[in-house]
């Protein structure tokens, strides 16, 4: 059973719908037991980093996950889900995240040329920078649907693939049982279902 | 790089797709679901729901709908029509809806821009602008196209990109219907006032009119258009081939 940790940020019809299409057993909880007793989780997330890293503390989820990843469990973060995952961010502010990998999150702003648009809306092409069983079924260049006016650097350590917008910017991380997409794979048609059913399997 | 976004935009009245359709191979072509699975499968980028129905018992066979649809077809979508306050923002979100599109809503009151930015992110609120010429410049319309606001449209395009808009729909009136090529002097104008995506609307009748939006305006982020593709008179597959043998970057 894959858990999707529901703790009040974004929309998850999606990804429940998409993770149902695939035929993998899925919940959205909160429940810590239900959290311990899975055998994978997803943390998804929209809205600011701050404000999501204050609503895992509160609701005890921050330790939870922590000491789920050291245990050795497989946990997948999407979007605002995968820069938590990282030691910190400078979104409105310096926030402290769960520290699970080693990278900052930062804003586009300044750091991609004037011109281009923030966020980075649309559809953009996988750059991969190592194997990672995320791409077990996807080709190189192939597309995936982005949103974010974040992103997060210094992670050599844990990246897998980039997507080119002015810059190379981060698109997968994985290291060891921890992997996060800053794209939407639950958005990203065909491609995203593939990544969704490699991190399932 | 980010890819040229191709949408399909469905018309739903009482749950189903309105404006006939005319594909071989689809069994049921007002469906909805069927109709949203088959531009999927050809490669649209993004789908525009837009609900014209006008009774509560439509907007709840609407958001049944939005459920089916979102459950089965995993790109972006965006639902419009009939979205004047931040419930009726809830209500779509909840069925599964990734962007709402405002229109008359935010005529009527901007500060709905602003509100639904700040609880769901720009990057959720679209703005529609349906967008005619009178006496010489470029006037916002209300109410479906039928009543004349008397704003000016790229101040106004400006004004709520400024209250959180994360996404620009520009319709002209004056080439939707013609099939003669998109408005390419408003979207140049609009897609020079604001640095969110821009989305063109109205007047594609072939291909061709793809290929030129996107080289007269390079800013330009996506096309969208209903019946032509409803019909078959432009297939999408064909079509980003086309975009792409022209050094269009799109998703193939």
């Amino acid at each position: 059973m894959v858990a999707i940790i529901d703790y009040g940020v974004g929309n998850l019809f999606s990804l429940c719908s998409s993770l149902k299409s695939i035929g993998a057993e899925a919940e959205v909880t909160s429940d810590h037991r239900a959290i311990k007793r899975a055998d994978k989780l997803i943390l998804p997330g929209v809205g600011a980093f701050g404000d999501a890293v204050k609503k895992l503390r509160d609701s005890g989820l921050y330790e939870i996950l922590r000491e789920q990843a050291a245990e050795g469990k497989e946990i997948m973060g999407i979007c605002l889900g995968m820069q938590l995952l990282f030691e910190k961010s400078y979104e409105y502010g310096e926030h402290q995240g769960l520290g699970l990998l080693k990278g900052e999150v930062v804003p586009m702003e300044g750091r991609i040329p004037e011109g281009l648009k923030i966020p980075h809306i649309g559809w953009n092409g996988l750059h991969f920078r190592r194997d990672s069983r995320l791409f077990k079924y996807v080709e190189e260049n192939e597309c995936v649907y982005f949103v974010h006016s974040f992103y997060v650097q210094d992670c050599a350590d844990s990246l897998v693939a980039t997507a080119e917008y002015g810059r190379e910017l981060t698109a997968a991380v994985e290291r060891g049982n921890v992997a996060g997409c800053q794209f939407h794979p639950e958005k990203s048609g065909r491609v995203g279902l593939a990544i969704l059913r490699a991190f399932c399997e | 790089m980010i890819t040229k976004r191709i949408i399909p935009c469905l018309d739903v009245k009482n749950g189903r797709v309105v404006k006939g359709v005319n594909f071989e191979g689809l069994s049921d072509v007002s469906s909805p679901v069927a109709l949203g699975e088959y531009y999927s499968d050809c490669g649209a980028d993004e789908l525009v729901f837009y609900d014209i129905t006008a009774s509560y018992e439509g907007r709840q066979l609407f958001t049944d709908i939005l459920r089916e649809v979102a459950s089965r077809i995993f790109i972006p979508l965006t639902v419009g029509g009939g979205i004047n306050t931040i419930e009726d923002f809830d209500r779509v979100l909840k069925c599964g809806a990734d962007k709402v599109s405002v229109n008359s809503g935010a005529i009527r009151n901007p500060e709905l821009i602003g509100e639904a930015a700040r609880r769901y992110g720009d990057q959720c609120v679209v703005l529609s602008a349906d967008v005619k010429r009178v006496d010489g410049e470029f006037r916002v319309f209300a109410k479906g196209g039928r009543e004349d606001t008397g704003m000016e449209a790229v101040s106004w395009i400006r004004r709520c990109v400024g209250l959180g808009a994360g996404e620009v729909v520009v319709n002209s009136i004056d080439t939707d219907g013609v099939k003669g090529g998109f408005d390419i002097p408003l979207l140049k104008e609009v897609c020079r006032a604001v640095k969110v995506p821009v989305i063109a609307s109205g007047g594609a009748g072939c291909i061709r009119h793809f290929v030129d939006l996107f080289r007269e305006i390079p800013d330009i982020d996506a096309g969208l258009a209903a019946s032509i593709f409803h019909f078959g008179e432009v297939a999408i597959p064909e079509l980003k081939k086309t975009l792409k043998e022209n050094d269009i970057i799109v998703r193939l």
